[in-house]
């Protein structure tokens, strides 16, 4: 609905106007060359994209530190994909069904990821959770409440034993009989 | 199982046909549905109660404090429940307790008395009925808890308890106990340390109580008649606190 | 007689400082929330005693005053008062600032307001909260429709049916607002029936104060006069409104009265609570209730612009205080655990607990208004709200 206008011909001459179309002339971005602008967007895209694995990135390349346990409970590429689905439904089993020490249990993860140096999952930005995370820029919610760092002496046995004749050992943990 | 399949006479317009074939569809789906439950339900009731498997719904826990044998100033209960559940201990007004000795003195006669207070584990609690996302519930076995993957920190629970048992968090934390996560913006109370009943062992009050020597709480499962709780609550008077709620309080007194 | 609805001019500098500064108190607002949820509660003045603090009542107000003030969009197409019919798009834009506002506090306010994703899918729907979470957003949605109705001319036919869905859609909410105390059986001042219908009638009070103030304010710097029968008639209303909330208060208080074991609480409400004693007598009763109905009944003062706009703004602030009183002096007084016995504990039993506003609490609370202003000065603006002319609204048809 338009304001009502003074007569034509004792207003000021309009200022000129930009714009390749009518519509584009009558259009309020009018002034903003529309292809110039496409291909500036696509730039940074392409750019930042190309540009994010490459030695001039900033953002270091995650870390996995090496776990204290044997074998994971699932291997890498599988666990990559889906442990926040996992530790979502196992969370639902244990708050509500108390099932505790089931095969994907956080406090079982954190006996065997936590650091050798640093003893926790996030103290260190090497360390196992925050290094991958950072890198995937996805904040972890978890150790808001979680403990990061392992009980002394773990009243649940490990996921996995380790295999006979492996070169990692499983340090200090002990099992409650 | 269900009969065995109709035949259908041919009809020019295959009306019959099709209401047969439902029929049966129907009366197999039924039948392939309730079988494996029949089956299910048999092994769920033979059940026993196993750590491992979790919370079992045939028990209730619940406590009994005989407050006669509550001294007044000692706080045994009220530091190991600190220590197994990693609260600071602190009396701040914004200091999470889960667990009060309150001291009572009746105005009209001066008799005093004392006794701990908790969550009392309501069988029918004000707290989850409040919850909007659900994140205060009652568990199988009868423990309230307070699921922080999906408490939003709203506090109504805290305003509906009768009993004032649940804190809320204020500020952030650290070190938080392996198997006690707190965090934060979420609420929190008396777990009947979960952690611990899952192990089949007693709650930390419990059995800091008994190892002192006082004995005035007992753990047990109510519904079990055989339990050294159940036995007591069926030879001793014994009351719950606010008992015109009618909450069926898991957590039950003598002596008040 | 048509009515033309006419945007605000909007150019001027007295408008552009208004939004301007609006604006600036709704960014500090948020950016409080931002600090309080960045550091925890702890930087506000709650506890576990009185855990819900100043952004409650400032939240609760907003909300209740939201289902008010669609009344007059309701008495246009329910009622069939088509004198009202002009001010009903202004109506249903204030109730949806208002509920904007409110809810943006009230979210804000959360101890984990970045989980609200895991409150719009999770519903226990025994809580009311949960309930409240779907009447709120439907009644957002239902609005949104309704304004089409009214300023859409091929609509128009169905504003009658919209409106009266609307209408049940508000009772509904403010049942349901009023019921997240009334549903509490712990605490000594609530789980009353009470509850929600004193809401209702509070919305319909603090609704039209709120309207009230917003229409004058629009039709003075607008330039667009407001037709003398038309503020008497609201401001009637409005007298009429804030008689039937003094009057639920008085049925509450008197019924505790005589109940023995609702003493102490009225005890301590009514007469040794301090502040919450003082607000009542003073914020709600006196300058909420008996200086509003003196204002607007007296034939003198109800005839003038200046006093009807101060009898609203003092239902508002009596308004305020009555929702302290409500939220925050409940909370003070302890929990009765054993009836006829003093108790003493490390957790706050039988004491009175202590509460005092931070700075974070005010700004965001504040923030809230300004959030529902920016929203009416802008609306008023972008779409045309208010009637060309409201000088002659007492005789239109």
């Amino acid at each position: 609905m338009a304001h009502p206008q003074a007569p034509r011909s004792t207003r000021a001459a309009p200022p000129p106007l930009q714009g390749a179309t009518p519509a584009a002339r009558q259009s309020r971005f009018r002034g903003v060359p529309r292809f110039g602008s496409l291909v500036f967007l696509l730039g940074l895209l392409i750019g930042g994209v190309t540009h994010a694995d490459s030695p001039t990135s900033r953002v270091p390349k995650p870390v996995i530190e090496a776990a204290r346990g044997g074998q994971c409970v699932e291997d890498p590429a599988f666990m990559r994909r889906h442990h926040m689905e996992l530790l979502k439904h196992q969370r639902d089993d244990t708050m509500h069904g108390g099932i505790r020490g089931a095969k994907y249990s956080l406090k079982t993860c954190i006996e065997c990821h936590a650091s050798q140096t640093t003893n926790s999952v996030t103290a260190a930005p090497t360390n196992f959770c925050v290094s991958c995370h950072t890198y995937a820029a996805v904040k972890i919610d978890c150790f808001e409440c979680h403990a990061t760092q392992p009980q002394k002496t773990s009243s649940l046995p490990l996921a996995q034993p380790v295999p006979a004749g492996s070169s990692l050992q499983l340090g200090q943990q002990q099992v409650k009989p | 199982m269900k009969q065995a399949p109709t035949t259908s006479t041919p009809q020019p317009s295959g009306q019959t046909d099709r209401r047969g074939f439902l029929g049966v569809a129907a009366a197999g789906l039924a039948g392939i549905l309730l079988a494996p439950g029949v089956r299910l339900i048999e092994i769920a009731q033979a059940a026993p109660a196993n750590p491992v498997t979790g919370a079992n719904p045939k028990v209730r826990w619940g406590m009994l404090i005989d407050s006669t044998k509550c001294a007044s100033g000692c706080t045994d209960c009220v530091t190991a429940c600190n220590t197994e559940n990693g609260l600071s201990g602190g009396t701040l007004p914004t200091d999470s307790q889960w667990i009060r000795k309150i001291e009572i003195k009746e105005v009209k006669t001066g008799k005093t008395q004392s006794l701990p207070m908790m969550c009392q584990h309501c069988a029918e609690p004000p707290c989850v009925d409040v919850c909007p996302t659900g994140a205060s519930f009652k568990r199988a076995d009868g423990i309230v808890l307070v699921d922080k993957h999906i408490c939003i920190g709203c506090r109504y629970c805290v305003m509906a308890c009768p009993y004032k048992a649940r804190s809320f968090v204020h500020e952030s934390l650290s070190n938080q106990k392996p198997d006690v996560p707190r965090g934060m913006g979420t609420v929190e109370g008396c777990t009947l340390c979960v952690h611990k009943v899952d192990r089949g062992e007693s709650p930390a009050c419990v059995q800091a109580c008994s190892a002192a020597g006082h004995g005035a709480i007992v753990f047990g499962d109510l519904n079990n008649p055989e339990s050294e709780i159940s036995k007591r609550v069926a030879s001793y008077a014994t009351r719950q606190i606010r008992e015109d709620l009618n909450l069926d309080t898991g957590v039950r007194y003598i002596g008040i | 007689m048509k009515i033309t609805l006419r945007q605000l001019e909007g150019r001027s500098a007295g408008y552009y400082g208004l939004l301007g500064a609006l604006a600036l108190l709704t960014g500090i607002g948020l950016a409080a929330a931002w600090y309080m949820e960045h550091h925890g509660h702890i930087v506000t003045g709650m506890n576990n005693q009185i855990v819900w603090g100043l952004p409650h009542v400032f939240a609760v107000f907003l909300v209740v005053a939201a289902s008010g003030a669609l009344n007059v969009a309701s008495m246009a197409s329910v009622f069939g008062k088509t004198a009202y019919k002009p001010l009903a798009p202004l109506s249903a834009l204030l109730a949806l600032a208002l509920l904007v506002g409110g809810l943006t506090v009230l979210m804000l306010d959360l101890g984990r307001p970045d989980r609200l994703i895991v409150a719009m899918t999770h519903f226990n729907f025994k809580s009311i909260f949960a309930l409240n979470v779907i009447l709120y957003s439907g009644f957002m949605g239902l609005v949104v429709v309704y304004l089409w109705a009214m300023m859409e001319r091929r609509m128009n036919p169905y504003s009658s049916l919209v409106g009266f869905g609307a209408f049940l859609w508000r009772l509904a909410l403010t049942t349901g607002t009023g019921s997240i105390f009334g549903f509490l059986i712990g605490r000594q001042a609530f789980g009353s029936a009470l509850m929600a219908p004193l809401f209702i009638v509070l919305s319909l009070s603090y609704g039209l104060a709120v309207f009230l103030l917003v229409l004058l304010g629009a039709s003075h710097w607008s330039r667009r006069p407001l037709d003398a029968a038309m503020q008497a008639r609201l401001a009637r209303l409005l007298a009429i409104f804030v008689a039937t909330a003094a009057y639920f208060v008085l049925v509450y208080h008197l019924t505790n009265l005589y109940f023995a074991k609702q003493g102490g609480l009225e005890r301590f409400l009514l007469l040794e609570g301090g502040l919450y004693t003082t607000l009542f007598w003073l914020g709600q009763m006196l300058l909420g209730s008996l200086l509003p109905l003196i204002l607007l009944l007296h034939p003198r003062s109800s005839q003038s612009r200046a006093m009807i706009v101060l009898a609203a703004l003092l239902v508002i602030l009596g308004g305020m205080a009555q929702m302290y009183v409500t939220i925050i002096g409940s909370q003070a007084y302890p929990l009765v655990l054993f009836p006829g016995h003093q108790v003493s504990s490390s957790f706050g039993d039988g004491v009175v607990s202590a509460y005092a506003p931070t700075l974070p609490e005010w700004l965001l609370g504040l923030g809230g208004f300004a959030m529902v202003g920016v929203i009416v000065v802008l609306a008023l603006k972008l779409l045309g709200f208010l009637p060309e002319r409201m000088d002659q609204l007492a005789d239109s048809h």
